[in-house]
C-alpha cells in the first residue's frame, strides 16, 4: 500500500486485494507519525474514518459502492461538514461547528469517499504561504538538497497539498480564488485542478471573494484528479452561479493525446526576471507537447499584467463584504464590551489575523464612496477586458500553457514582508481566475536544488477534459516520481 | 493619492474593526503601498467597456420565495456565543 495513487487504490479496493479498513488505518497512521512536523491537520477524526472505511468494505465486498468508495481524502478546512469543526483557520471560527454539510464534501460522501480531517490553510484562504493560518503555519514535506531549512507548501490549500505529497491521505480538496490549488501544487510536487468557475457549487463553502472562489481537487496524478473532480462537480440549485450542465467522466479523456491540438503560449508570461530554471521548464513542456502532435502557437495576452492588481481590487471588495457576517453574535469567538459596536469592532480585532484585517480594510475602502469608482467600478472593467483576452486566444488554440508560479518554495522566514511582493506569488495563476477558466498545475520537474517546479494548462470554458489530455501528455513524458523528504512509508 | 491615518481611522469604522495607534500608522503605510501599485489600472483605455459582474455562464435562476429548510432553530442557534432561549443576546442597544 505504500506510495499508492488514488486511481491505484480504487482498483485495489475493486478487486479486493485490499480493504477500506486497512487503506484507512495505514493513512490514519501516516498521519499520526507526520503531522507533528507538517501541521498538514488541524483536525484529525480517525475514528469516523474507520467507521466509514467498515462500511465502505460491506459495499465493495458486495460490489457495490461510488466513484471513490473506500478512498481516503483530507478535506481543506474551509469547505463546512456537518458535526465536524470547521475553522477556516481563523480564531473567530476555532469552535464552529457546522450543522449543515457543503455540497463538494455531500458529494464526495456520496460517492463513498472517507474523510480523515480537515486540512490547514491560509486564514480565510488569504495567503500564498500557509503562514497565515491561526493554527500555525504548514512545512512542505520538500527540503532543499542538503538542508534542513523549513519550506513553505504554498497557499491557500497548503495543507491539503503537503497531505498529498507527504502521503497522509490520496487526495484532498482545495479551493482556489486566484490560485490557491495550482500555487501550493506546484510547491509541494503534485497535481491539483481548477475546474471552470460554476462547475463545483460554492454551498457550504466558506467565502473569500464569490466571483472568483472554486473548489477542486489536489491529488498525485491527473487520474486521481479526474476521479475527485467527478465525483465533487455538479449542478447545485443552491449556489446561484452553479452551472447547470452535465458533468463528463474525465477519466476518458486522460489519454485522447494532443495530435492537431493548438497549444498558445503566452507571450505577456515572460516576465524579464523569470528564473532561468523556470523558462527552461516552459520550454521543456513546449518540446513534450510538440514531440506528441500539437502546434505550439505564440498568443497574446495583453492585459495580463493588470490581472494581479485588478485581483487585489475585486477579491478584496468580496471579501470585506463576505466577512461582515463575522461579528460575534450569531457564531464565533465574542469579545465582550459595552455597546454593540464596540463588541463588533473589539470581537473583529480580536478574531482576525494581521493579513484577513489589511484585506477587509482594503476592500472596505475600495467600496466606500468616493472611491467605489475609482477601484471596485474600473477593476470590474479591467477584468472584462482580461477575459476577453482569454476569450480571443481560445479562438485560436486549444490551451495554454504557461508557468504555474514564478519560483519554488522558499523558506519559512524568506517570505517578504511586503505585501505587495508576496502577493506577486500568483501572477500567473490570477489571469485565469478572473477569467473564471480552468487551469492546472502539474509538477514538470525539479530545480537545482532538487525541488519541484509546475507547469500550468489553461483552457476554454468547461473543457477540463482538453486540460486532462494535454496534461496526460505531459506527465507521461516528465515522469515524475521523485517523492519528498517526508513521505509516510505506510504499509498494509 | 497618499493615505492619512485618519482615512485608515474612517475605513475601520466602517468595517468594524478595532484599531490601536500603532496599528493605525502600519496599515496606512501598507494600504498605502498596495494603492499605489493598482494605480497602474488607470493606464487601461476602459472607455465604453462594461464591467464584469460574473462570468455570464449561469442562466440567472428565480425560485419561490418559500421557506425550504425551516423550524431548525437550534441548528441556528448552535454556535452563538450567548444566547437566552431561542434568541441571541447582545448588549443594550436601547437606552
Amino acid at each position: 500500500m505504500t506510495d499508492m495513487t488514488l486511481a491505484a487504490a480504487r482498483r485495489a479496493l475493486a478487486a479486493r486485494e485490499i480493504s477500506a479498513v486497512e487503506l484507512v488505518d495505514s493513512h490514519n497512521k501516516a498521519i499520526e507519525s507526520l503531522n507533528g512536523d507538517v501541521n498538514a491537520f488541524i483536525i484529525t477524526t480517525p475514528e469516523q474514518a474507520r467507521e466509514a472505511a467498515k462500511a465502505a468494505d460491506t459495499l465493495l465486498a458486495k460490489g457495490e459502492g461510488g466513484l471513490l468508495c473506500g478512498i481516503p481524502l483530507g478535506v481543506k478546512d474551509l469547505f463546512c461538514t456537518n458535526g465536524v469543526r470547521t475553522t477556516a483557520a481563523s480564531n473567530i471560527l476555532r469552535d464552529f461547528v457546522p450543522p449543515y454539510e457543503s455540497a463538494v464534501t455531500a458529494n464526495l460522501l456520496s460517492e463513498g469517499a472517507i474523510f480523515l480531517g480537515k486540512t490547514n490553510l491560509d486564514e480565510f484562504a488569504m495567503g500564498s504561504t500557509n503562514l497565515t493560518s491561526a493554527f500555525g503555519g504548514v512545512t512542505n514535506p520538500w527540503r532543499r538538497s542538503g538542508s534542513d531549512a523549513k519550506l513553505v507548501p504554498g497557499g491557500s490549500s497548503g495543507g491539503s497539498a503537503a497531505a498529498v505529497a507527504a502521503g497522509m491521505v490520496l487526495g484532498a480538496t482545495g479551493t482556489d480564488t486566484g490560485g490557491s490549488i495550482r500555487q501550493p501544487a506546484a510547491f509541494c510536487g503534485i497535481t491539483g485542478v481548477k475546474p471552470t468557475y460554476g462547475r463545483c457549487s460554492r454551498f457550504g463553502t466558506i467565502a473569500f471573494a464569490s466571483s472568483l472562489d472554486q473548489a477542486g481537487p489536489m491529488a498525485r496524478n491527473l487520474e486521481d484528479c479526474a476521479w475527485m473532480l467527478e465525483a465533487m462537480a455538479g449542478f447545485d440549485k443552491r449556489d446561484s452561479t452553479s452551472v447547470d450542465r452535465p458533468v463528463p467522466r474525465y477519466a476518458d479523456a486522460l489519454e485522447r493525446g494532443v495530435k492537431g491540438m493548438k497549444v498558445g503560449i503566452p507571450r505577456e508570461y515572460r516576465a524579464p526576471n523569470m528564473p532561468r530554471e523556470i523558462e527552461a521548464l516552459w520550454e521543456q513542456g513546449i518540446a513534450w507537447l510538440r514531440e506528441a502532435g500539437a502546434e505550439p502557437v505564440e498568443v497574446s495576452l495583453p492585459h495580463t499584467k493588470y490581472g494581479l492588481p485588478t485581483y487585489y481590487i475585486v477579491a478584496l471588495a468580496e471579501a470585506s463584504s463576505n466577512l461582515a457576517r463575522y461579528d460575534g453574535v450569531r457564531f464565533g469567538e465574542r469579545v465582550k464590551a459595552d455597546s454593540l459596536d464596540a463588541l463588533y469592532e473589539a470581537t473583529r480585532h480580536a478574531g482576525f489575523g494581521e493579513e484577513v484585517r489589511r484585506r477587509i480594510l482594503m476592500g472596505t475602502y475600495v467600496l466606500s464612496s468616493g472611491y467605489y469608482d475609482a477601484y471596485y467600478l474600473r477593476a470590474q472593467k479591467v477584468r472584462t477586458m482580461i477575459q476577453r483576452d482569454f476569450l480571443s486566444a481560445f479562438e485560436k488554440v486549444d490551451v495554454l500553457l504557461t508557468p504555474t508560479a514564478p519560483s519554488a518554495a522558499f523558506a519559512h522566514d524568506e517570505k517578504p514582508t511586503d505585501p505587495v511582493q508576496v502577493y506577486l506569488n500568483d501572477v500567473f495563476t490570477v489571469p485565469a481566475s478572473m477569467a473564471g477558466v480552468p487551469a492546472l498545475s502539474l509538477p514538470a520537474g525539479l530545480d537545482a536544488q532538487g525541488l519541484p517546479l509546475g507547469l500550468q494548462l489553461i483552457g476554454r470554458y468547461f473543457d477540463e477534459e482538453t486540460l486532462f489530455a494535454a496534461g496526460r501528455v505531459m506527465e507521461k513524458a516528465a515522469g515524475f516520481s521523485t517523492r519528498p523528504a517526508l513521505f509516510a512509508e505506510f504499509g498494509a | 493619492m497618499s493615505l492619512d491615518t485618519r482615512t485608515v481611522r474612517r475605513i475601520a469604522k466602517l468595517a468594524r474593526i478595532g484599531l490601536d495607534d500603532r496599528e493605525a500608522e502600519g496599515l496606512r503605510q501598507e494600504l498605502d503601498g498596495i494603492l499605489g501599485w493598482v494605480e497602474q489600472l488607470n493606464e487601461v483605455d476602459i472607455t465604453d467597456v462594461p464591467p464584469m459582474i460574473g462570468t455570464g455562464l449561469a442562466r440567472p435562476r428565480v425560485r419561490e420565495d418559500a421557506v425550504t429548510d425551516g423550524d431548525r432553530r437550534e441548528d441556528v442557534l448552535a454556535n452563538a456565543p450567548e444566547r437566552e432561549g431561542p434568541f441571541f443576546t447582545v448588549p443594550k442597544v436601547v437606552e
